[in-house]
C-alpha cells in the first residue's frame, strides 16, 4: 500500500459519487479506472449502440457488442470488474432535466462527451448546481484535461470552461472523431488523466488541475498546462437560475447539426415535391431567385415569426450554401418535434453548378 | 528580440506548424494581429490566448522572451 495513499483514502473513493456523462472514447478508460479504483457509486449516461468504427478506442466494447446500447455492456463488463460498485445507467443524452433531476446525487460530474452543445450544458449545470467537473476532450492528436468549478480557498474564485471559451465555435468549425479521425489511444490517454483527477479530488492527494487546463500532444509526447483565470465576460452567458437554464437551448446555441437532420439531394426532392413546400430561408436581396420553382421566401432572422404557414406541412429549407437551411430544419423541428423538415444539400449553389436554375 | 507563439489543436491546420518564432510584438492584441494578417483563417475560430502559461482575457504587454500559446477548444470524446 502506498504510504500516501492508506485505507482512508481508499474508504473516500467507497464513499464517493461519480456521474460519467459520456461511454465512448472518454468514457470507457474512465469508467474502468473509476470501478478498477473502488468508487463506490457510478452512473453512467449514453444514447448510444455500439458501431463497428468505435471499436478502435471503446476499449469497453468488442465485435459482438456492435447494434447493443453502450451503458449495457458497460455496466456488465464493469461489475465483472468489481461488483461491489453501485452502478446506475441512463440510456439518453443528458438534458437540462436529468441535470436537475440527478446531479444532487453525485459528488463529482465528469464530461465524457463528445459535442459543443453538452459540453456547454454540463458545465451551466455544475456551475448553477455547484458540482465539480472534471473534463476531457480530443482532437485528432491532441487532448484537454481541466478541472473546473473547485473552490481553490476563499480568496481565489472558481474557473469553468466558459471563463477558457465563453462562446462555443460554430457547428462547421471543429469536426467530431467520426469526421476527423482519431487515434485509438489518444482518448485512452487522457481519459485516464480525467479518471486520475477524479481519484485525487475524492482522496486530497496531490494537486488537481483546478483553474488549470493541460493540453496533450500523443506525437511528440509533450504536455502543455496554463493556468486559468475568471473571466469578466462569463457572466452574461452561463443561465443564472434553474428556469433560465431549462430555457437555453444548447443545441440552437451551439448550432449543432445533429446527425438526424436529412439533407436531400435535388434529384430526391422532385420526387417528393408534391407533398412538400420549398422554403428559400435567403434574404430577399439574394440571388439568383427561385422563380421557376413554386416556394415561400422567409428570411430565416424572420422564420421563428412564421411558423405559422408552415405548421404541419413537409418542408424543405433551401438557402445559398446548404448552411443556413440547416438551421432551418432544426428550429422547424424545435417548435414542430413531430414534424418532417429536410435541408437542400448545397443549396442554390448546387442547384447553379448542376444548371437546374 | 523575439518572440515564440504556440499553436494548438486545428490552428495548426491553418498555421501548418505548432510554433512560430517571430519578433517582439508589444502587446496581445498587436500580436493578435499580426497573427491573423498572417493566417486570416484563423479569425473564423475561436481560441484562447496564454501568456507564458497564464491565460489573459484583455489585451496586456508582453515582456521580452515570452512564450504566447493560442489554445483552440476541443470537443471530440
Amino acid at each position: 500500500m502506498l504510504n500516501e495513499f492508506g485505507i482512508e483514502a481508499q474508504e473516500k473513493l467507497s464513499n464517493a459519487k461519480v456521474l460519467v456523462i459520456g461511454a465512448g472514447g472518454l468514457g470507457c478508460p474512465i469508467l474502468q479506472y473509476l470501478v478498477a479504483a473502488g468508487v463506490g457509486q457510478i452512473g453512467i449516461a449514453d444514447d448510444d449502440v455500439v458501431s463497428y468504427s468505435n471499436l478502435n478506442r471503446q476499449i469497453l466494447f468488442g465485435q459482438q457488442d456492435v447494434g447493443r446500447f453502450k451503458v449495457d455492456i458497460a455496466k456488465e463488463k464493469l461489475l465483472l470488474m468489481n461488483d461491489t460498485i453501485d452502478i446506475k445507467t441512463w440510456k439518453l443524452r443528458f438534458s437540462q432535466k436529468d441535470c436537475i433531476n440527478h446531479f444532487k446525487d453525485y459528488d463529482i460530474i465528469v464530461d465524457a462527451t463528445d459535442n459543443f452543445a453538452s459540453r456547454y450544458l454540463i458545465n451551466d449545470a455544475c456551475v448553477l448546481f455547484g458540482k465539480p467537473l472534471v473534463f476531457g476532450a480530443v482532437s485528432k492528436f491532441e487532448g484537454q484535461v481541466a478541472v473546473f468549478n473547485v473552490p481553490i480557498n476563499e480568496k481565489e474564485k472558481t474557473v469553468n470552461y466558459r471563463d477558457l471559451f465563453p462562446v462555443p465555435p460554430n457547428n462547421n468549425e471543429v469536426l467530431n472523431c467520426s469526421e476527423a479521425g482519431v487515434l485509438g489511444v489518444l482518448p485512452g490517454m487522457i481519459g485516464v488523466l480525467q479518471a486520475t483527477e477524479v481519484i485525487k479530488l475524492i482522496t486530497g492527494i496531490g494537486k488537481p488541475l483546478t483553474n488549470r487546463i493541460l493540453t496533450y500532444n500523443a506525437l511528440n509526447q509533450e504536455f502543455f498546462t496554463m493556468y486559468l483565470t475568471p473571466n469578466p465576460e462569463v457572466s452574461n452567458y452561463i443561465p443564472a437560475s434553474v428556469e433560465a437554464f431549462e430555457n437555453t437551448d444548447y443545441e440552437w446555441l451551439c448550432n449543432y447539426s445533429p446527425t438526424n437532420v436529412i439533407e436531400i439531394e435535388f434529384e430526391q426532392w422532385l420526387e417528393i415535391r408534391e407533398n412538400t413546400i420549398l422554403v428559400d430561408v435567403r434574404e430577399l436581396i439574394e440571388k439568383p431567385r427561385l422563380d421557376f420553382y413554386s416556394h415561400l421566401s422567409i428570411p430565416l432572422a424572420t422564420l421563428r415569426s412564421n411558423l405559422d404557414d408552415l405548421l404541419d406541412k413537409e418542408i424543405v429549407f433551401v438557402c445559398q450554401s446548404g448552411k443556413r437551411s440547416l438551421k432551418a430544419v432544426l428550429l422547424y423541428l424545435s417548435v414542430m418535434p413531430n414534424a418532417k423538415a429536410y435541408s437542400l444539400k448545397g443549396g442554390v449553389n448546387e442547384l447553379v453548378k448542376k444548371k437546374l436554375i | 528580440m523575439k518572440i515564440e507563439v504556440l499553436f494548438f489543436g486545428q490552428l495548426t491546420d491553418i498555421t501548418g506548424s505548432s510554433k512560430l518564432v517571430i519578433d517582439y510584438v508589444d502587446t496581445t492584441d498587436n500580436l493578435k494581429k499580426i497573427i491573423l494578417e498572417k493566417f486570416p483563417a484563423l479569425s473564423s475560430l475561436k481560441f484562447a490566448i496564454a501568456v507564458n502559461k497564464q491565460m489573459v482575457t484583455d489585451n496586456i504587454s508582453i515582456e521580452k522572451n515570452s512564450s504566447i500559446a493560442f489554445m483552440p477548444p476541443f470537443s471530440g470524446g
